[in-house]
């Protein structure tokens, strides 16, 4: 038995760290095996997972590695993929859903939010669980293939959901998640999947729940997460350095708000992305808890940018006309350093 | 072959479990119990000391009795639901925590967070319920996929209604369960009613009738007969333990009282329920045990002595502290797993039935996949 129990404080190790370059995927691909050598109670489930290596290829390898029980093919099913999830984890599993893509999720979602996210409130009965949702949009992926649904989880109570935009937090927040005693939503990018590569730790390597500074700045902060993290860093790049930063919140819930407010605070201006429709967005969130608590620090209005509240159309021209670009978002932060 | 026929699987086991009078007593006194309870549940929600709504199961008493009785002290329930109350006894659930918890007093089973029939104890392997239905049938077919990965000789036994056959997740949890054969046991308590919807406008095809077409057995029971709910558990127990897989039991009741207590059932015939009156389980019970001898009224003072011992401590305990409506929403200890229920038939007293099915060595620290990737040696 090589369990241990998941108390490792991620910022405890020491030393120097090595790295390997991976994409995006491939550091999914190294938490999940990771992870799985590590604890026996760690297993996967979706549909096309087993030998066929899932939909973009995330489990591949782990089947021919760790045998057809624990890297489980299902039927298309996923109130069953989501409900007997929440029953080997109530058993002492620690069952990984790959949801084909995010947006299917819906078919799910008793499980997921009325199930697994209440357990632990109204039973004292922890749900460890993970549920790797494959999101986003800016491939003609059209309506059921582009969503970026984390707010649903947000407003659901119980689950924790993140968002990682780099190869190295996408390694470490899965792996943390497999940790966590609770259900916890991750949205992977598509759109990062393959076009996304860093160093990523060799071993274990855990990411905290917390969000990232991922370029610093003194006159406007750019809160994001995901792609548009890349969209923001692209976009800030266009102003002289040090002027504008970016914060890469990694986690949604629980959400960052100590940091939010300290980059806020010190910069006096602050825009949201999200790729996500506009209404009651991961940013609303942010927008309010900076409105309620660092209004007085504020030197401009508080500006977000989103999809318009429409599904994501499929042509690329109309896909692009609704997903946040650079160049809005260094439109939109001109205008706010302006102010 | 492309399909095996579940139906010629032997469903009863070599031997007949055998009930001492002990256990006939013991399934009396539950049956008792439950409706000893629930009387006393409606005139507590009728004084307007209970929030919300009661809900019970007269006339049902002998399913969750029976189902539960079968059961071993590690298997797993997943979960008891609106009529099940018999379900929490047999599994030894603590009667004043109960109460609490309908009370909305402070318990440990729900802190107040819960009331009615949304609980359940997870230290005797009770899994709470929740009220979209049947919402807990996947979730115990996980349990028992669990389970069956780590080689343990334990099943998980979920109920539901006949309404719950409707929705969707009921066919993704029965086909799942076939498809994998996993260690459950599936009572289906088909009451004839859905609320005020009558079987005849839920459904073309009876739920037992269904089950072949997911591999597993369908076995229609009186649902009224306490040992009949006994044996057929039991059987579909063996069953599972010996990697056969699923059975669907489909026990026959009616609804006797209304959905809750705020239900009159108007819209039930009252010829319908003076029929089933008569089939009452726990007169025919009694009245089978009273003629062996068993002094019935001394088991029924027994039971309203407790009863009222627990609702008296019940009624003194105070409401939860309303700050800690926000705690606990996440866990941040490492889980503890499900504990073990009484299991109260004597045909467990004989040592039987450890969780390590003994098939490798490994001393199964239950928390664990035990030799997960090595291959299925249960021989399916």
């Amino acid at each position: 038995m090589t369990a241990t129990p998941a108390t490792v404080d991620p910022t405890a190790a020491g030393g120097p760290t090595a790295t390997r370059t991976m994409t995006y995927l491939q550091a999914i691909t190294d938490a999940l095996r990771t992870e799985m050598r590590r604890d026996e109670r760690v297993f996967v489930l979706g549909e096309d997972v087993g030998a066929f290596g899932g939909a973009f290829k995330a489990t591949d390898g782990l089947f021919a590695e760790f045998g057809a029980e624990r890297v489980q093919d299902t039927p298309i099913a996923e109130a069953a993929i989501v409900g007997t999830s929440v029953g080997a984890a109530l058993a002492g599993l620690r069952p990984v859903c790959e949801v084909q893509f995010a947006d299917f999720v819906a078919t799910g979602f008793d499980q997921l939010v009325n199930v697994a996210g209440k357990m632990h409130w109204r039973t004292g009965l922890a749900v460890p669980m993970v549920l790797r949702l494959p999101s986003g949009g800016g491939f003609a992926g059209g309506p059921f293939h582009s969503q970026n649904p984390e707010a649903w989880f947000m407003h659901a109570p119980g689950l924790k959901v993140l968002a990682p935009s780099t190869p190295e937090d996408a390694k470490g927040l899965l792996s943390a998640a497999i940790r966590d005693h609770n259900p916890v939503c991750l949205l992977e990018h598509k759109h990062l999947y393959r076009r996304t590569k860093g160093e990523v730790p060799v071993g274990e390597h855990l990411t905290p729940f917390t969000a990232r500074t991922a370029r610093a700045g003194e006159e406007l902060t750019i809160v994001a997460y995901g792609a548009m993290l890349h969209l923001a860093l692209e976009a800030a790049e266009r102003f002289e350095d040090g002027r504008v930063e970016v914060l890469d919140l990694r986690s949604l819930v629980p959400l960052d708000e100590d940091a939010i407010l300290a980059s806020v605070r010190r910069t006096g201006k602050v825009l949201i992305v999200d790729e996500a429709n506009e209404t009651c967005a991961a940013g609303a969130q942010v927008a309010a808890l900076v409105a309620d608590r660092a209004f007085s620090d504020l030197d401009g209005p508080v500006r977000r940018l989103a999809a318009p509240d429409v599904p994501i159309p499929f042509s690329p021209g109309l896909e692009q006309a609704v997903l946040p670009t650079a160049d809005r978002i260094a439109e939109a932060a001109r205008e706010l350093l302006a102010y | 072959m492309l399909v095996e026929n579940p139906q010629s699987t032997a469903l009863e086991p070599p031997v007949d479990p055998a009930l001492t009078r002990a256990d006939r007593e013991a399934l009396l006194g539950f049956m008792v119990g439950m409706r000893t309870f629930e009387e006393r549940g409606v005139a507590l929600y009728k004084q307007g000391r209970t929030p919300g709504s009661f809900y019970d199961g007269h006339g049902q008493e002998a399913i969750s009795v029976g189902a539960t009785f079968a059961m071993g002290p590690d298997d797993v329930l997943c979960s008891p639901l609106i009529r099940d109350m018999g379900a929490h006894l047999v599994r030894g659930t603590d009667l004043t925590e109960i109460i609490r918890h309908h009370l909305g007093r402070d318990n440990r089973l729900s802190r107040g967070r819960e009331g009615n029939v949304h609980f359940g104890d997870p230290a005797k392997g009770v899994v709470p319920m929740i009220s979209m239905l049947p919402a807990m049938f996947p979730v115990a077919v996980g349990i028992a996929m669990a389970f069956r990965m780590r080689r343990e000789r334990r099943v998980a036994l979920t109920f539901f209604g006949d309404g719950a056959t409707s929705p969707g997740a009921w066919h993704e949890a029965m086909n799942v369960a076939g498809l994998r054969r996993e260690p459950i046991v599936i009572v289906c308590e088909n009451n004839g009613l859905a609320y005020s919807t009558p079987s005849s406008a839920q459904f073309a095809v009876p739920p037992a009738e269904r089950a072949a077409a997911y591999g597993m057995p369908g076995v229609v029971v009186d649902g009224n007969d306490v040992e009949a709910m006994f044996r057929a558990t039991h059987a579909a127990r063996e069953r599972a333990l010996r990697g056969d897989g699923p059975t669907l039991i489909e026990a026959r009741t009616m609804r006797m009282h209304g959905h809750g207590s705020h239900d009159d059932a108007r819209y039930v015939d009252p010829a319908l329920l003076a029929a089933w009156r008569e089939r009452d389980p726990i007169a025919t019970y009694e009245t089978t045990l009273r003629g062996e001898g068993v002094d019935v009224d001394a088991i029924r003072a027994r039971i309203l002595e407790r009863l009222d011992a627990a609702v008296d401590a019940a009624l003194a305990t105070p409401l939860p502290d309303p700050a800690s409506a926000v705690e606990g929403l996440f866990a941040t200890v490492e889980p503890v797993p499900l504990g073990r229920g009484d299991a109260p038939w004597s045909g467990f007293a004989h040592g039987e039935e450890p969780v390590d099915a003994g098939d490798d060595d490994d001393d199964a620290d239950a928390a664990t996949v035990s030799a997960a990737a090595a291959g299925d040696r249960r021989g399916r």
